[in-house]
């Protein structure tokens, strides 16, 4: 059951869950959410064709996904922050009413 | 079958994340989807990986989310205007509308590849040391590169949400 | 003989197993190994209850609980039935459903952990490849079913408490995870029975515990410590301090959810014990070489035992510490000297056997120990405690 074509249908379902909801959510922590959703559906990809690839010893999918998860985890922290200093700022976290150039 | 379940609990999840109206709610949802995917990962052999989702999403990213929640003062109070807002102004069904087409064009694609009709090829092995050997001779330049970058990410972020003590006083 | 008694739970698993139909074998295998889980901790978190009550009491020059039973050791029948017909209290504003799942996941994830420490020869459900990963990528979900605990009562003590319990168990995570990565290194394996394979042998009478290197003592007690706060045990028991937020998290649970919250804590503790016990002190392995006829799983629970009794001396003895004292601790103190020890632990393999390998290694480990020390004390004047309404 657990084909190729079933891990990317997953894959392409979560990416575009996480796509519609950080284009239709406003707060910005919502719309990160949405951007580690689609993080993850790559990562699956990565992880299905290294399953299902021609040529899995290589080991390339399963550390291209170790590295992908540092990434994204540095991503968080990041974007994190930057929420919280322009929740400081502007005292908000809807991206509709941060619209002021200045800081 | 255990791979449709677990399938249908991530896309759930997914759902559920980006539905509720609770932001606390939303980021629970979220480790659901989180869990899911990795027990995925573990089913299609990669140990490794799976349990470092766990380690990395539900661990830390999850609980890092909620402390800006709670930092941002967001919890309990639900964000009354986030799919009002949005709903009134077209974007929000326009952002819809282009995940839909978005799905609708990987899912052609995947259909009308060669590739997923290939036989399924016998379970790849891939030990602690095969990964640990790989990570340190092939792979070693790529992993001092993720240490320079979560470093530079661990102060940048320290330095972006310092408290400016000059500015507030 | 010997054999046998060692064995006898793994032949007791086959014998019940051989009646099944051969389909539904490894069910049945990893059914056996479940309820032995669940019975071997349940016990000990019962028999551990008592014990921690009668020993703080003979620290605090008190009696403890005396009144069920002989001596009160059946005071764990007497709280379990209390808990269990008390009546369970749901706050009106609270999130219902997320406060009903807290306690399940805590249980759950703490039960779970079990299923890669081996408690004995052949004695382990799951001996994965990544068995140590597991352990840890388990053991923090815990920290997602205390926020869970802690935002859904909707109270602001137990959101505090939350909040303090979850920037400490991450702060500790980390000189957790770095000093037991030192015996990863050291024995080139994830996986939990390899690790207790590689510590198997003798030297003379003494055993080849990592314990007994210079990186491995400073790797265990830094463990230890990083472990008692991430089981938010006492002096780290601030999520939790009576006199300040009450109860912390778990401050609006009563009656049988509490005491899943208890049992949860205490497996957990019990768990980081196995682990410490599986990394630095050799598992199962007894602890000198004409002792190895004595029962493996006996070794293992004799040590658990012993820790258990070293966390209860240290909750009767060390007094709370503060938050800020807390976090400086962790990320200026353990940080740098697990960091320093990873260092050591890789310089410890490089080096040729003999007394000049031990001497580098003891110094790079007690140098940065003193200097760090003396460092971080310095323009902290320890004066005499000025009491403001006590005298």
């Amino acid at each position: 059951m657990s084909s190729l074509s079933s891990c990317l249908l997953l894959s392409a379902l979560l990416f575009s869950i996480g796509l519609a909801g950080a284009l239709v959510r406003r707060n910005a922590i919502l719309v990160l959410i949405g951007i580690e959703l689609m993080l993850n559906a790559a990562n699956l990809n990565f992880i299905a064709f290294w399953r299902f690839g021609p040529n899995p010893e290589a080991l390339t999918g399963v550390l291209f996904t170790v590295f992908s998860i540092g990434v994204a985890a540095a991503e968080a922290a990041v974007g994190l922050a930057l929420i919280i200093s322009l929740y400081r700022h502007v005292k908000t976290t809807n991206l509709d009413q941060v619209d002021s150039m200045r800081g | 079958m255990l791979f449709t379940i677990l399938a249908i609990l991530t896309v759930a999840g997914a759902v559920a994340a980006m539905s509720f109206r609770n932001l606390v709610h939303s980021v629970l949802a979220l480790t659901l989807a989180f869990a899911g995917l990795a027990m995925v990962y573990l089913q299609l052999g990669a140990q490794f990986i799976g349990f470092a989702q766990i380690l990395v999403y539900i661990g830390a990213v999850a609980i890092l989310i909620v402390f800006a929640i709670l930092l941002t003062r967001d919890a309990g109070t639900t964000s009354k205007s986030a799919l009002n807002a949005s709903a009134s102004n077209s974007s929000g069904w326009g952002g819809g509308v282009v995940a839909v087409a978005v799905f609708a064009a990987m899912a052609w694609a995947f259909h009308a590849s060669a590739a997923s009709q290939r036989a399924l090829p016998a379970q790849p092995e891939a030990t602690m040391q095969q990964i640990g050997n790989a990570l340190m001779l092939q792979f070693a330049l790529p992993l001092e590169v993720i240490g320079l970058l979560l470093t530079a990410a661990l102060i940048g972020a320290v330095t972006i949400a310092m408290h400016d003590r000059q500015e507030t006083r | 003989m010997i054999e046998t008694a060692d064995q006898i739970f793994v032949i007791l698993q086959h014998w019940i197993v051989g009646f099944a139909p051969a389909g539904v074998r490894w069910i049945l295998a990893a059914l056996f190994s479940v309820i032995a889980i669940l019975g071997a901790f349940g016990g000990l978190f019962a028999v551990t209850t008592i014990l921690e009550r009668k020993g703080l009491g003979r620290i605090q020059n008190r009696l403890g609980p005396n009144r069920v039973g002989p001596f009160g050791i059946l005071q764990p029948i007497a709280d379990a039935v209390k808990s269990l017909t008390k009546e369970d209290v749901v706050p009106y504003a609270a999130d219902k459903v997320v406060h009903f799942l807290a306690p399940v996941v805590l249980v759950l994830g703490a039960f779970s952990v079990y299923a890669v420490l081996p408690v004995g020869r052949n004695m382990v459900l799951a001996n994965l490849d990544a068995g140590v990963l597991f352990f840890f990528a388990v053991g923090s979900v815990m920290e997602l079913s205390v926020f869970m605990a802690g935002w859904s009562s909707r109270n602001k003590y137990s959101l505090l408490g939350a909040m303090r319990a979850i920037s400490q168990m991450i702060s500790y995570e980390v000189p957790l995870i770095l000093s037991s990565i030192t015996v990863i290194m050291a024995a080139g394996s994830l996986s939990t029975v390899a690790i207790i394979e590689k510590q198997a042998g003798y030297t003379g009478i003494l055993p080849h515990w990592y314990v007994f290197t210079p990186w491995g003592f400073a790797g265990f007690v830094l463990f230890m410590i990083a472990a008692t706060a991430e089981s938010n045990r006492s002096p780290f028991d601030l999520p939790e301090g009576e006199s300040e937020i009450i109860a912390g998290y778990y401050i609006e649970y009563s009656g049988f959810k509490f005491a899943l919250f208890f049992l949860g804590e205490y497996l957990g503790m019990f768990a980081i014990s196995g682990m410490g016990i599986t990394l630095f002190l050799g598992g199962w392995g007894a602890p000198l070489s004409f002792l190895a006829w004595v029962p493996s799983y006996l070794w293992f629970f004799a040590k658990l035992l012993a820790m258990i009794a070293v966390f209860i001396w240290i909750r009767g003895t060390l007094p709370r510490l503060r938050m800020d004292q807390l976090l400086n601790f962790a990320w200026k103190f353990m940080l740098p000297m697990a960091l320093i020890n990873l260092v050591t632990a890789g310089l410890w393999h490089f080096l040729p056997q003999g007394g000049l390998r031990w001497l580098v290694c003891i110094l790079m480990v007690v140098v940065p120990y003193v200097l760090l020390g003396r460092g971080l004390m310095q323009g902290q004047r320890l004066e005499k405690r000025v009491y403001q309404f006590a005298e």
